[in-house]
């Protein structure tokens, strides 16, 4: 049922107070995304359930033990030294995968990731949209059960971003992966999630969760239903409210979650 | 674009023919005692007339400065590297480090001659070339050492990578562009180091080119003394090309560095 559960965690950098007390339950095959204002700890959020940061207070706990982990970062994050089917081949080659294997397996997440016949070249000849896209070829090469996301299409113009987030929304799909996104736009988290958890600037808390109506087999044509237009509207009103919450300080220790199930379509 | 090329290679050139042109005339048309400057023509025949033995001292001179660069190279990363993996390594030995470079090795050449003896004197020329090349080697790798990408530290520790893995995989490459930086560098640094190492080391034992220039300049050998000089300028293009092209060969494929050669 659950892959994962955040127990109260908190992190402070110094006095720095930057995330929680956050509960969150992680649903197995969900899309989860955690939206909210830059800096409001949501890629602390993330680097903890990676692993790659200990929580001030509180615990991850993995009902079924930890499952395997991918993370795609902001920005592409590759090795310039290497060809972009090396790049993809990194996680296979660092546990010593039998190298037939890892290539061909490097192979087809590459295809899957829209790369076919890029495989030979360097990174420093894509484009910012190809290069997020071996960002996830290698991802997807590791076959997580689990996949973190840090805004990784923030930086990216309008078209490759929805190019992208279709063939994301495709993958997570076919794979029956659980999807971590953090983002910071409304309209990319309301197309792509199945749930949305807003969080507050500064320690970030979580402010509010929403169910998304979306389909599953949903293209870019659903960006122009009432639905879509209709699941924004709340989201964006129930973040403008956790800014101005955040801004009167009337936060309680324990932010209370609504969760508010938006019409069904 | 080839025009461009042409005229790249083609006006240094005719700027050193005029020069030498007005070289050899103005000489010639000032009487200028040979003792004094010497026409390049004259330079030529001593550079010719004493081929063999001046090949002899440029062999010298570059035989210790590729090895002194060569250890240079390999103590430098190793040493990097160390610095790396342990902090405290770092913290112990680094300002040792420092005092070895900022020590003008003119100072303590003559130290290191007694210490290791005139009868093995390229030993000492050697480890005083060593000196001076080795400091860029350390300080650039150590650099690019601790320039990793974080994100991409995190990556590997999230796919379970090993510091080996980490070292060896990541690290290293991404230190790359900074060590061959350091290497062209550290390249002139070891011939100059060789040749001051020869001065230093006094009269009558060094054999290389600075030796010949000493020995020239007491005879008042000026075009001789031209001649040698001429050579170890040959010498420090040459090494400073050779690293060059090997940073371009290495770098050229992926490096941002080299993008705009390739234009």
């Amino acid at each position: 049922m659950h892959i994962g559960l955040l127990r109260r965690v908190e992190r402070s950098f110094g006095s720095v107070e930057a995330l929680g007390p956050v509960d969150l339950d992680i649903g197995r095959g969900e899309f989860l995304s955690l939206l909210g204002p830059s800096g409001c700890g949501k890629s602390t959020a993330l680097r903890i359930i990676a692993g790659l940061l200990a929580p001030t207070k509180g615990e991850v706990v993995w009902p079924d033990g930890k499952p395997r982990v991918a993370f795609v970062f902001q920005d592409p994050t590759l090795m310039p030294w290497a060809k972009v089917r090396d790049n993809v081949r990194l996680p296979l080659d660092l546990q010593r995968i039998p190298r037939d294997e890892a290539e061909a397996r490097a192979e087809s997440a590459l295809a899957r990731a829209g790369l076919m016949g890029f495989s030979d070249i360097y990174p420093r000849a894509l484009s910012g949209g190809m290069r997020m896209r071996v960002s996830i070829a290698r991802a997807l090469a590791a076959k997580p059960q689990l996949l973190l996301m840090d805004e990784p299409f923030a930086a990216l113009d309008e078209i490759s971003r929805d190019s992208l987030n279709q063939t994301l929304l495709n993958l997570w799909r076919e794979d029956g992966l659980t999807i971590i996104f953090v983002t910071h736009s409304i309209y990319e988290s309301a197309f792509l999630s199945t749930r949305i958890a807003i969080l507050t600037p500064r320690p970030g808390r979580i402010a509010g969760e929403f169910r998304s109506a979306a389909p599953p087999s949903r293209t870019s044509e659903w960006r122009l239903t009432p639905e879509f237009a209709h699941g924004v509207r709340t989201v964006s009103g129930a973040l403008r409210e956790a800014m101005a919450g955040a801004q009167r300080q009337g936060y309680s220790d324990s932010p209370e979650l609504t969760a508010l199930t938006e019409s069904s379509a | 674009m080839s025009a461009s090329r042409i005229s790249r290679a083609l006006l240094p050139l005719i700027v050193g023919i005029a020069v030498i042109l007005a070289w050899e005339a103005i000489v010639a048309a000032y009487r200028i005692p040979r003792f004094v400057l010497p026409p390049p023509s004259a330079i030529a025949q001593a550079l010719i007339g004493d081929f063999p033995s001046f090949m002899i001292s440029l062999w010298t001179t570059l035989r210790v400065t590729l090895l002194a660069f060569f250890l240079a190279v390999v103590s430098g990363v190793v040493l990097a590297v160390l610095f790396s993996q342990s902090r405290m390594v770092e913290m112990a030995l680094y300002p040792y480090a420092v005092v070895l470079q900022v020590t003008p090795v003119v100072a303590i050449a003559p130290l290191i001659v007694i210490w290791v003896g005139f009868e093995r004197i390229n030993l000492a020329l050697l480890i005083l070339a060593w000196i001076v090349a080795f400091f860029p080697i350390l300080s650039s790798t150590t650099l690019g050492l601790r320039s990793v990408d974080h994100n991409l530290i995190d990556l590997f520790r999230l796919h379970g990578a090993s510091n080996r893995q980490i070292l060896w995989r990541l690290k290293l490459p991404s230190a790359l562009p900074y060590l061959l930086n350091g290497m062209k560098t550290s390249g002139g640094l070891a011939l100059i180091g060789t040749v001051v190492a020869e001065y230093g080391a006094g009269s009558g034992t060094a054999t290389g080119l600075a030796w010949r220039i000493v020995e020239a300049g007491n005879r008042l050998q000026i075009a001789r003394m031209f001649a040698a000089l001429f050579l170890l300028a040959v010498l420090g293009i040459a090494i400073f090309a050779a690293t060059a092209t090997l940073e371009y060969l290495v770098l050229r494929k992926w490096h941002e560095s080299a993008i705009k050669k390739e234009i």
